[in-house]
């Protein structure tokens, strides 16, 4: 058996795969991870298969003691990774030994990092994922964020340690601290006045820090409907900008409820969720209308970029 | 019935709108026509989630179309409104109502000039359907219940509602499958279990099931635990 022992948790650490599919209709949340081109290229870099369950930091990264020998990787924001108090990259295949001790420091760029092992955590499988769902408690490491104590398993390092490999520069995502969402309008735009869908449009929207995996609370322009008419609760999926009576606006994210019954008044694009995961608060917003044929081409851009990391490593680690 | 609207929603879901209201008639319809749907197992659609009077399915943009999807929904739609599937599981939940389980049966009977037993006559006669699940994984909201135990939430939601209350808000019965903060009037308790993430399914309601309530003893209560 091999192991991993978190010391300190960090600010929020959960154990997250791609989420789950098919039970929304029962109110479970997709869950899951929040930047998926990272969690995928961490996996790729240890030779995982793509969807196997990964640790999600946020902000502030865990201090954790390894303490068999592996390979891990580290993608996604930049949250001063160290091995043994030796500051390491992200983007790339790293080497653990025994009693190593995985820490991170400062903040530098992004908001989510996310650490891959070599043959994958040992988490059993509820509703087809490993993802943690913190509302309902259930799934990942007993259902709640990492706790300083908890002892993870990690699945036997099959067959020969994979060579190091390292994601070409021209890959690594940049992020900033502005972002430009791409949205389609509606389901429930006719609710809104059209000062308020222009200054929806037009506005710069700040993420609160009361912002979390369930959703940004975004400060800015107050965003009003046409009179008080009530809408019936309907279906909400991640991506959903609704708004409540306050009239901030809240971008609804992977763990979300299912449903409810504020107006939403766009949805955005699955390239800009992907995107936003890595949005940390105070971060800006400005969101941007676009045509349903222009979404199409930007999800099989975005396909095509994490296909490009998948074929771009498999080449690497045939050398 | 008005012809259902169709809505794209981001760029991988698309709405079907029935009329905006909340009745048996309109809901029927939902789960019909999500069934019917799914029966055709098209290449593409990934989920569906039922709501009171709407249906939205999340498909893969790769695989199919909203066009496409549309399509072949005013297909279906036609045939489900010559047809409306009405067969439906039902499900009996056996509660023990008042008491310590049920801290607001005094109220809601007091609300609308009943006795206590008054309540549960009629909150157990009547046949629910499961109109949805959300807020919680779980969480069934259930109509209609009858006007004359119609009772609105609470002012202040409680900080901790116990997994298995049963709750009326206005016209609406639901039971909480987790402990939670809440604010409906809980009139009674159920041992069922209502959500187990490693059942399969893992929420005890369907969309679209039948429920009937089932007065129960806590001296019924006791023999249950005792099997």
């Amino acid at each position: 058996m091999r192991l991993l022992k978190v010391l300190k948790p960090g600010f929020s650490t959960t154990i997250q795969d791609y989420g789950r599919v098919g039970y929304q209709k029962y109110g479970v949340p997709v869950s899951g991870v929040m930047d998926p081109v990272s969690f995928f290229t961490a996996n790729l870099l240890v030779g995982n298969h793509m969807n196997e369950a990964c640790l999600e930091a946020t902000v502030l990264g865990p201090k954790l003691r390894f303490l068999n020998e592996t390979q891990i990787a580290i993608t996604g924001a930049d949250l001063s990774p160290s091995i043994n108090h030796d500051d390491v990259c992200n983007w790339r295949t790293l080497q653990v030994h025994k009693n190593d001790l995985l820490s991170f420091g400062h903040s530098r760029s992004g908001c989510r990092a996310y650490v891959a092992v070599k043959g994958g955590l040992s988490i059993p499988i509820l509703m087809g994922s490993r993802s943690t769902c913190i509302r309902a408690g259930f799934g990942g490491h007993q259902g709640r964020p990492l706790k300083a104590g908890d002892v993870l398993k990690f699945n036997a390092n099959s067959g020969k340690p994979i060579p190091i490999l390292k994601l070409p520069e021209s890959l690594i995502p940049e992020y900033t601290s502005k972002h430009e969402a791409d949205i389609i309008l509606g389901p429930q735009d006719d609710y809104f006045t059209k000062e308020s869908i222009s200054k929806f449009l037009t506005g710069t929207f700040t993420i609160s820090m009361d912002s979390d995996r369930m959703g940004y609370r975004l400060e800015g322009e107050i965003i009003k409907y046409k009179n008080d008419q009530r809408m019936i609760s309907d279906a909400i999926p991640v991506g959903a900008v609704q708004v409540p009576e306050s009239g901030k606006p809240i971008l609804m994210m992977r763990d979300a409820q299912t449903t409810g019954g504020y107006p939403k008044i766009a949805v955005v694009s699955t390239p800009t969720i992907a995107q936003l995961g890595q949005a940390k608060p105070n971060d800006e917003i400005t969101f941007q209308q676009v045509s349903p044929i222009r979404a199409q081409q930007s999800i099989r851009e975005y396909l095509k970029s994490i296909n490009g990391i998948k074929h771009t490593l498999k080449k690497l680690s045939s050398y | 019935m008005p012809i259902p609207r169709y809505q794209p929603v981001g760029d991988r879901a698309l709405l079907v709108e029935f009329e905006k209201k909340i009745s048996q008639e309109v809901n029927a319809r939902v789960h019909s026509l999500n069934e019917t749907l799914l029966q055709e197992k098209l290449d593409g659609v990934e989920e569906t989630v039922p709501t009171y009077c709407s249906l939205l399915i999340y498909f893969d943009p790769l695989k199919t179309s909203y066009e496409y999807l549309v399509y072949i929904l005013q297909d279906l739609q036609a045939e489900n409104f010559r047809n409306v599937r009405t067969q439906r599981r039902t499900v009996t939940i056996p509660v023990v109502y008042g008491g310590s389980y049920g801290p607001d049966l005094d109220y809601i009977a007091k609300h609308n000039n009943l006795t206590e037993k008054e309540v549960i006559y009629i909150h157990s006669k009547k046949t629910y359907t499961v109109y949805m699940i959300g807020f919680l994984a779980g969480f069934p909201y259930l109509g209609e219940v009858p006007e004359e135990i119609a009772t609105p939430r609470l002012k202040t939601p409680r900080l901790k509602v116990s997994a298995g209350s049963v709750g009326i808000a206005d016209r609406q019965t639901g039971l909480y499958p987790c402990d939670s903060p809440g604010g409906w009037r809980i009139l009674g308790w159920t041992p069922l279990t209502i959500f187990k993430p490693s059942r399969n399914p893992p929420a005890l309601l369907n969309p679209g099931d039948q429920v009937h309530f089932k007065p129960i003893t806590q001296g019924d209560l006791e023999t249950l635990h005792r099997k």
